[in-house]
């Protein structure tokens, strides 16, 4: 094979890659700017025939929509913010302070890794129950404050801080919480943004749980509400469309603006063993 | 001693919260799955039963709990394959010296992974629409006939399949750009002073190298493939004629639909064994592939 069309070739199958990968989003944002019922007609439109923002407003002033978004973005937040408290913490200590049992309580971390988080969801439903959060914001947040996998995530990446930087600090007499503040959080900025990223749209795009836990729909985050939504207006693919977009949307963006901490993420939790 | 009393303070937070909302769930869903748990039990825990293995007795003789499982199997079996073998092939384009704008290519191809399940399974469900998706429409002009891709029993799981591999390829595809780069270019140049092909060159530079990352990709997104419930839930509701309920999709109705928590949790610790053994087998096949081949690096 001549190298011009060996290189034809692999373009051409990245560029059919790409539209395979990016048309269902597109066709999305197109057909949610149509008017209701125009998607259903043959042969199916690509564009609408006049863009409107009816289904938008129909969304936000029928569904529901801003309350949902506004569900999402508090749960993913808390999360967020709560799980880098925990993590960045407990990773840290694991990388780098002498404790009695590290190696061991690490590898049982690890090894837990290996149960599925569906196993724990029917007794912490009853847990969550008893303890009167069934239905409310802190019944989605709590679970997801601390992963095992934040913990992990931190604990590789701390692992690069020397320890002669931290030996310095104490010999200069600095206490342990001084250390962490001044010296130590400074350095672990990257890996802070990475598990941001990587706890919000995990919280973002939560799915089982939310759906377990939030009863009412005065709670629903933006995916439960859209697959309920579903079930009711089946016909309605204009409508479905444009929540779709209010639901994909600033994942998207956030991935987009983030995309190289979200990827080193990927990597770093997945290949360094 | 200053050091050992700040890393359990650092530790605290995380422990508790592991400990309380997983480590403490997982042993009670054990316990439970030996008791009757269910609505009575629910309204007054006097009306609890132990049952012993009665659970997991009862369930192996339910034929939907079999069709579950055969349907979550099907499911692996035909698509961890096809993920991984897109994921690679993806990479593998990536990681060409031909290839143009590869920051553009990575990222669109990427995309599908950070979007919301149930959002993109809503798409799909209209792209695969019979009668006025894209899907058929295409088909249609290619001279095929329309096929009834969800409302059929034998295309509705190969659909969400089709789905799953859509939403999820690009995530190992950047583990195993990472893996490719890694290999050493010179070890290709010496492969193609010897005349190799570049099947030849696949075959015995690229997957004998790729092999670790190979092996941790599997597992992960075999783990990942057992625990299927949201596509099936939003593209199916587990239909036609139960043909996309999965294992989770059972739990999920025996637990929060019929409120029969002791059953639903064996359900939930029967897919976990599955995974588990899963797990151990390809661990072990990896090992003992390895010493046939004596490949130590």
């Amino acid at each position: 094979m001549n190298p011009k069309s060996a290189k034809a070739i692999v373009n051409g199958l990245l560029a059919g890659g790409a539209a395979v990968a990016l048309l269902p989003l597109l066709w999305m944002l197109s057909v949610s700017f149509m008017a209701p019922g125009e998607a259903s007609s043959l042969p199916p439109p690509l564009f609408p025939a006049y863009a409107t923002w009816g289904n938008y407003r129909e969304l936000f002033v029928h569904a529901g929509m801003g309350r949902y978004l506004l569900n999402s973005l508090g749960i993913a937040s808390a999360i967020t913010l709560l799980s880098l408290a925990c993590n960045l913490g407990a990773g840290y200590a694991f990388a780098k302070l002498r404790f009695a049992g590290r190696e061991r309580l690490f590898q049982a971390l690890v090894g837990a890794l290996l149960i599925p988080a569906q196993v724990a969801m029917l007794p912490l439903f009853l847990l969550l129950k008893t303890m009167g959060l069934v239905n409310s914001y802190a019944g989605a947040i709590v679970p997801g404050m601390a992963t095992i996998f934040g913990v992990y995530l931190v604990r590789q990446y701390a692992r690069s801080v020397p320890d002669e930087l931290l030996e310095a600090a104490r010999i200069d007499g600095a206490g342990e919480l001084r250390i962490f503040a001044t010296i130590v959080l400074p350095l672990l900025k990257p890996i802070m943004v990475t598990l941001a990223i990587f706890s919000f749209l995990a919280a973002w795009n939560d799915f089982m749980w939310p759906l377990i836990v939030l009863t009412g729909q005065e709670h629903y985050t933006l995916p439960i509400a859209l697959a309920s939504l579903s079930r009711e207006h089946v016909q309605d693919s204009e409508l479905m469309m444009a929540g779709s977009v209010v639901t994909v949307l600033p994942v998207l963006l956030l991935f987009l603006a983030l995309q190289r901490h979200y990827l080193q993420g990927l990597l770093l939790g997945s290949v360094k063993g | 001693m200053n050091q050992q009393r700040t890393a359990w303070l650092f530790l605290a937070p995380a422990l508790l919260v592991l400990g309380l909302f997983f480590v403490l769930p997982v042993i009670a869903a054990l316990l439970l799955s030996l008791t009757d748990y269910d609505l009575y039990a629910l309204a007054d825990l006097r009306n609890l039963r132990f049952v012993a293995l009665g659970n997991y007795w009862a369930l192996l003789q339910r034929p939907l709990f079999w069709s579950a499982l055969g349907n979550t199997c099907y499911f692996v079996a035909l698509g961890v394959p096809l993920s991984m073998a897109t994921s690679l092939g993806a990479a593998l384009l990536l990681n060409s010296p031909l290839a143009r704008c590869k920051p553009f290519f990575r990222t669109a191809l990427f995309a599908p992974v950070v979007t919301t399940v149930v959002a993109v399974a809503v798409i799909w469900r209209y792209l695969f629409n019979t009668k006025y998706g894209l899907v058929n429409y295409a088909l249609g002009g290619l001279g095929l006939h329309p096929v009834d891709w969800l409302g059929d029993p034998h295309w509705a799981m190969p659909t969400i399949i089709l789905f799953a591999v859509w939403k999820n390829f690009g995530y190992n595809m950047i583990i195993f750009l990472a893996g490719l780069q890694a290999i050493a270019p010179e070890l290709y140049e010496a492969a193609r002073i010897d005349g190799a092909s570049a099947w030849r060159q696949f075959r015995h530079i690229t997957l004998p190298m790729l092999r670790p990352t190979l092996l941790m990709v599997g597992i992960l997104t075999v783990a990942g493939y057992f625990q299927l419930f949201a596509e099936p839930y939003v593209m199916t509701e587990g239909g036609p004629l139960q043909s996309t309920e999965s294992v989770l999709y059972l739990m999920y109705d025996e637990g929060f639909k019929w409120w029969n928590l002791g059953s639903a949790s064996a359900v939930a610790f029967l897919l976990f064994a599955l995974m588990f053994a899963f797990t151990a087998l390809m661990l072990r096949t990896a090992r003992r592939a390895e010493h046939a081949d004596g490949v130590s690096s």
